[in-house]
């Protein structure tokens, strides 16, 4: 009886020990993105029975396991999106590999898998925002022109261009990661993470005013009076527009330039 | 504690020769490395026979095979398996209740080789030491192995398992797994004899409950013949398991070794240079099955009581 209490007591130690282990063990390097179908990452611990059949079946040799003494919990199936991306196989066949559902066999349409979401992450680099030609990863995106799509904006630097800027669409985005491997920058621009991550959520109680007076048909507030603007004669201004605006009026010739050396040639070029 | 050989089975590979001393052997560690290289020849040949590892595998694309272990942690971490999984346990579990549940640790199991060799080298270098661990521990292990999934929702013991480290590892990419193989080793070499496999694998726990009523069992047929040698419980990785069969004709126990912790490694059946031992059934368990023992062969066995 004493030695089956030791025995119990000393099991029960290893079992705390390995409990508190196995917590920091399972915390996901951000980088490291599950295969399409992954349930949340707490659930997929428990419901992936780690045999790498996702890993076989995988046409393009993407996927890893995780290794003892590496980031990635052990034996679980990842991807680096930066090096081997997800190919979007439209028959999903590591999903249907999966014997224990770790990667739902509800998924049948690839482009429904929130494996993460691309982040544009650097605009200080991004050579886009640089008013620079890329849209790499624009063109890459199997959703192409839903998941990313180039904004066009004024180029203030050059005065003469426009920049095409590309933005990420959460509704489309699968989180392949094809966007990071194309980004042609040292270290990539753009770079897929975790959902949790990625996106930030509004608090419950919010309200948009704009969307609340499109549901009801009408503002749900008193409408503000249409403002007045008292200017002087040849401007205008345009609320949401232009700004202020000056009507050229008919230009007349200054008669004493600001400018002394204006000054000087202008009687030279009056002879 | 008796001295020990040189080496063991020396008298049955007299009478018998070197091979037919060494048969079980032989064919165990052929089955051994036959599991594996059918799992790598896919990824080091390109021939997809099997798939995955020993957690689930396909075999040539249709057969699933799942460990019933791992499946139970699953399910109990609250996941809800494929069909093919579920079958693929029922499978293994019936292969198992068939051929006895430790046939997996004997037969199967690469840690096995690994701790095969630890008690080689344990005899070899004549090292012994008294166990700190009772043989029940790996019931608690089991059971440890069955709860953390149920409080954690994850599965926490195939962080650390040996087992699927190993066999993964060597199929998939070991990483550092091989310093747990190593640890496994050193403790089987100089803390407790058999020490992983015989007290604290809950892998093996779970196969041994499995094969509770394996029908193919050892059997000491030829018990009378016994010269107490002392051989078979020298080599014997579950040495208790050897005595009630072969020295229980007075208490009228049947030659049938019934415990779930025999593996039906069959090393018993190698080093007895009297032939004692054979592959059998677990019927016909009855003292008249094995025939009448001499009075005198009954004075040894006081003596042998097994110290582990």
């Amino acid at each position: 009886m004493n030695q089956t209490l030791k025995t119990a007591c000393g099991v029960g130690l290893i079992g705390m020990g390995l409990g508190f282990y196995a917590k920091q063990a399972e915390s996901l390097p951000a980088m490291a993105i599950r295969p399409p179908g992954a349930l949340p990452e707490e659930a997929f611990l428990g419901a992936c029975i780690r045999c790498g059949l996702c890993v076989r079946d995988c046409p393009y040799d993407m996927l890893s396991l995780g290794q003892l003494g590496g980031d990635v919990a052990a034996g679980t199936p990842y991807f680096y999106a930066r090096t081997d991306p997800c190919e979007m196989c439209e028959d999903i066949p590591c999903v249907a590999a999966c014997p224990t559902n770790a990667l739902d066999h509800g998924l049948t349409d690839i482009t429904d898998a929130r494996m993460g979401l691309a982040v544009l992450v650097d605009q200080e680099t991004c050579i886009a925002f640089q008013g620079l030609r890329c849209e790499v990863c624009f063109n890459v995106c199997p959703i192409r022109g839903k998941a990313i799509s180039l904004e066009y904006e004024h180029n203030t630097r050059s005065g003469k261009h426009a920049r095409f800027l590309p933005v990420v669409h959460s509704a489309a985005c699968t989180g392949c990661g094809l966007c990071e491997k194309a980004c042609i920058l040292e270290e990539a621009a753009i770079k897929v993470f975790p959902i949790h991550l990625a996106k930030g959520e509004i608090g419950g109680h919010y309200r948009l005013g704009w969307e609340e007076k499109e549901k009801a048909g009408q503002s749900l507030v008193t409408p503000d009076v249409k403002h007045q603007y008292n200017l002087p004669e040849g401007v205008r201004y345009d609320l949401q527009g232009r700004g202020l605006i000056v009507e050229p009026a008919d230009q007349q010739p200054e008669p004493f330039p600001s400018d002394p050396l204006k000054r000087l040639n202008q009687g030279l070029e009056d002879q | 504690m008796m001295a020990e050989k040189s080496v063991v089975g020396a008298d049955a590979i007299t009478s018998k020769g070197w091979i037919k001393a060494h048969r079980w052997l032989i064919l165990r560690r052929i089955s051994q490395l036959s599991v594996l290289g059918l799992f790598l020849v896919g990824p080091l040949v390109g021939l997809w026979i099997v798939k995955g590892n020993l957690a689930a595998s396909v075999t040539l694309d249709t057969l699933p095979l799942t460990d019933p272990h791992v499946l139970l942690q699953s399910v109990l971490s609250g996941v809800s398996p494929e069909l093919s999984a579920v079958v693929g346990a029922i499978i293994v579990i019936a292969f198992y209740l068939l051929v006895g549940g430790r046939v997996y640790c004997s037969w199967v199991c690469p840690v096995n080789i690994v701790t095969d060799g630890a008690a080689w080298l344990r005899r070899k270098l004549g090292i012994r030491s008294a166990s700190p661990l009772a043989r029940s521990t790996r019931y608690w292990m089991l059971l440890l192995t069955l709860i953390l999934p149920l409080i954690t929702g994850s599965l926490v013991w195939e962080l650390f398992n040996p087992v699927s480290m190993l066999f993964r590892g060597i199929v998939f990419g070991i990483g550092m797994a091989w310093v747990l193989i190593v640890g496994v080793f050193l403790f089987d070499l100089f803390i407790t004899k058999n020490g992983w496999c015989g007290r604290l694998c809950p892998v093996g726990a779970f196969y041994g409950l499995l094969g509770i009523g394996s029908v193919i069992r050892v059997v000491a047929a030829r018990r009378e013949s016994c010269d107490d040698c002392m051989d078979c419980f020298v080599i014997c990785p579950e040495s208790q398991v050897i005595k009630p069969a072969l020295q229980g004709v007075d208490k009228g126990t049947g030659p049938v070794i019934l415990s779930a912790n025999c593996t039906n490694c069959g090393r018993c059946i190698d080093v007895c240079g009297k032939d004692v031992f054979q592959f059998g059934t677990r019927f016909y368990n009855t003292i008249e099955n094995a025939s009448v023992r001499q009075a005198d062969d009954c004075t040894g066995a006081a003596v042998h009581t097994d110290n582990t």
